[in-house]
């Protein structure tokens, strides 16, 4: 009987994650190659995003860390691949990156999650952690600042960091955004169908109650630390992604700034739905990169002020507002109830 | 008592003690609860019913004092393991998730308990359970109060629990919903869950409790059947008026 009903849903959100995921599989056919690497850059901006869709959409962590580990991330990346200094050996500098940032995650998560800290003190830490971070990589311009040859660099951070190769083959730039883009869409589609699992829903759960969760036989503290210790994961494939990208890596890229920014951008996308996220980074990325590139930075500063008014007037995010708003036009138009409007009966 | 005795006792409080700052909220209080029972516990506002609720499932640690259930002292074990063991509860405000939909709470719930595969028959076997198989699948916050409370009963056996806990089941409800809220504490008890719950509806406890545990300023003031408790001039005076 549900199932009958549900077919006159128009699912806007399924239509447009099919759309995208064809876009950018074949968006290198109609791009120049410059483009298409710029593209990569917004598709690890894209899955920074997507971790914190994740652990705060998903299961209510809010957490200003996730561009720390997207450091922790791009730092080991850079220090290991330059220590090696056998390109042959960066997807073990990239999987080291991934695991120390997961690791990082994870030791801190313990202590929150275990330690009782939810909600805005978990913000705070985590907050913190990253002013932390970023202050201490920022004063490491000194030459005793070095791990084996490689230097720290203080604010100009590391540099010349080695692009992703596979054996002897270097990742060209068209390559490389294949690599990005087939990451992001598995780290997309992973959300998605996790929405369905039972995992998923002890993640919504968590979300909407912890102390009912915990009377439901969740261990929540648990499940805490894993989400969080994903989400760091997933924030320092990013981090990798974009040294390996840019060839470089500054405090910069995990500073105040850049973990508000984030999260800012996930919540007017809006945080609960992982492609609103995703749209609303990538639409983001792709603005402030046309305006700054045409010097206007007052075009910037009214971006800022759309943002305000978005979080203001759109809470639950404008993208996920517009797939509300289309889902309700075809339901009027086909005079159609969708299940969760109670329109079944059995 | 005989160690057979000791043996239907399903969850047993000894000198339990809780206090909240200079506030002593629940004192040396003991409580038995033999299997199968419809056991109920009375008392005046603030009297600490809901305190001794939350000791039980471990959502308070108890000051002092220790909780046993099914013999095994689970004083310092924390709320999730108690569910897991067999312990559920419905609470006082519904713990539903208003966002969510009737189907998508029952998930979550019966999500920790049940295989993937049999996930979609066990909701409907529970919202069926609780008739609320009628209404479709609304958002939980479109539901009624009285719906809502039988939700969240639902949500409670997901976990085909030994013990359940009901913080004023008929709370806000009218006449029929708590005629049916009785029939469906009956129904269950009579299927061998043993239930201990708290309510101020007296025409609600005399129609389904068999014994009555009586609570005043977080000590065990009485404790008897129904018609005990009913007949105690000491309670009358202290909680039902002297009715």
């Amino acid at each position: 009987m549900r199932k009958t009903k549900m077919q006159f849903s128009l699912g806007s959100e399924n239509i447009i994650t099919v759309l995208l995921l064809v876009a950018g599989a074949i968006l290198p056919f109609f791009l120049s190659t410059y483009r298409v690497s710029i593209f990569s850059y917004f598709f690890t901006s894209a899955i920074l995003g997507l971790s914190i869709s994740f652990i705060w959409g998903y299961t209510g962590i809010f957490s200003f860390g996730q561009a720390a580990f997207f450091g922790i991330g791009g730092y080991t990346y850079g220090i290991l691949s330059k220590l090696f200094d056998n390109n042959a050996l960066t997807p073990v500098a990239l999987v080291a990156g991934v695991a120390l940032a997961a690791a990082v995650a994870a030791i801190l998560a313990w202590f929150m999650f275990y330690g009782g800290i939810n909600d805005v003190f978990v913000g705070l830490i985590t907050m913190c952690f990253t002013i932390a971070l970023s202050t201490f990589l920022g004063q490491t311009a000194g030459s005793e600042w070095k791990i084996g040859d490689v230097s720290l660099g203080g604010f100009n951070g590391i540099t010349k960091i080695p692009t992703l190769y596979f054996g002897s083959y270097k990742c060209d730039k068209v390559t490389f955004y294949y690599v990005t883009f087939l990451i992001l869409a598995a780290i997309y589609i992973a959300l998605l169908l996790l929405k369905k699992t039972k995992a998923g829903y002890s993640l919504l759960a968590i979300r909407e109650n912890r102390t009912r969760s915990e009377l439901f036989g969740y261990n929540v503290p648990k499940i805490q630390v894993i989400v969080f210790t994903i989400g760091g994961a997933i924030a320092g494939i990013a981090g990798v992604l974009y040294a390996a990208w840019g060839n470089y890596i500054t405090p910069s890229n995990l500073d105040l700034s850049a973990s508000t920014l984030v999260v800012v951008l996930v919540a007017a996308g809006g945080r609960k739905n992982p492609t609103a996220a995703l749209i609303f980074t990538i639409a983001y990325s792709i603005i402030a990169n046309t305006l700054s590139s045409s010097g206007s930075q007052y075009a910037l500063v009214i971006l800022g002020l759309i943002l305000i008014l978005v979080i203001l007037f759109v809470p639950n995010g404008i993208i996920t507002a517009a797939f509300d708003g289309i889902d309700s036009a075809w339901r009027k138009f086909t005079g159609k109830k969708t299940e969760s409007e109670g329109g079944e009966t059995a | 008592m005989s160690s057979e005795t000791n043996e239907k006792v399903l969850l047993e409080l000894i000198k339990v003690s809780k206090q909240f700052g200079g506030i002593q909220a629940v004192e040396d209080f003991d409580l038995k609860i033999q299997k199968g029972d419809l056991h109920c516990l009375i008392g005046p506002n603030g009297a600490g019913k809901t305190t001794v609720f939350k000791l039980i499932t471990g959502q308070y640690p108890v000051s002092s004092g220790r909780i046993k259930f099914k013999g095994k002292d689970i004083t310092s074990m924390s709320a999730s393991k108690r569910a897991r063991i067999g312990m559920s509860i419905k609470m006082q405000v519904p713990g539903v998730f208003e966002e969510l939909t009737l189907r998508e709470n029952i998930r979550i719930a019966a999500g920790n308990y049940t295989n993937a595969a049999d996930l979609d028959a066990e909701t409907e076997r529970l919202i069926k359970l609780v008739k609320l198989d009628t209404i479709g699948n609304p958002p939980v916050r479109n539901m009624s109060h009285g719906q809502q409370q039988w939700l969240e009963i639902a949500m409670a056996l997901s976990s085909n629990p030994e013990i359940l806990l009901l913080d004023e089941p008929a709370a806000g409800m009218g006449p029929e919903e708590t005629a049916f809220t009785a029939d469906l504490v009956n129904e269950l008890n009579a299927q061998g869950l043993t239930i201990l719950f708290i309510e101020h509806d007296m025409d609600f406890v005399k129609q389904i409790a068999r014994n009555v545990t009586v609570l005043h300023y977080g000590k065990k003031f009485a404790e008897g059947t129904v018609e005990e408790i009913s007949n105690n001039p000491a309670v009358k005076q202290i909680y039902l008026g002297n009715v």
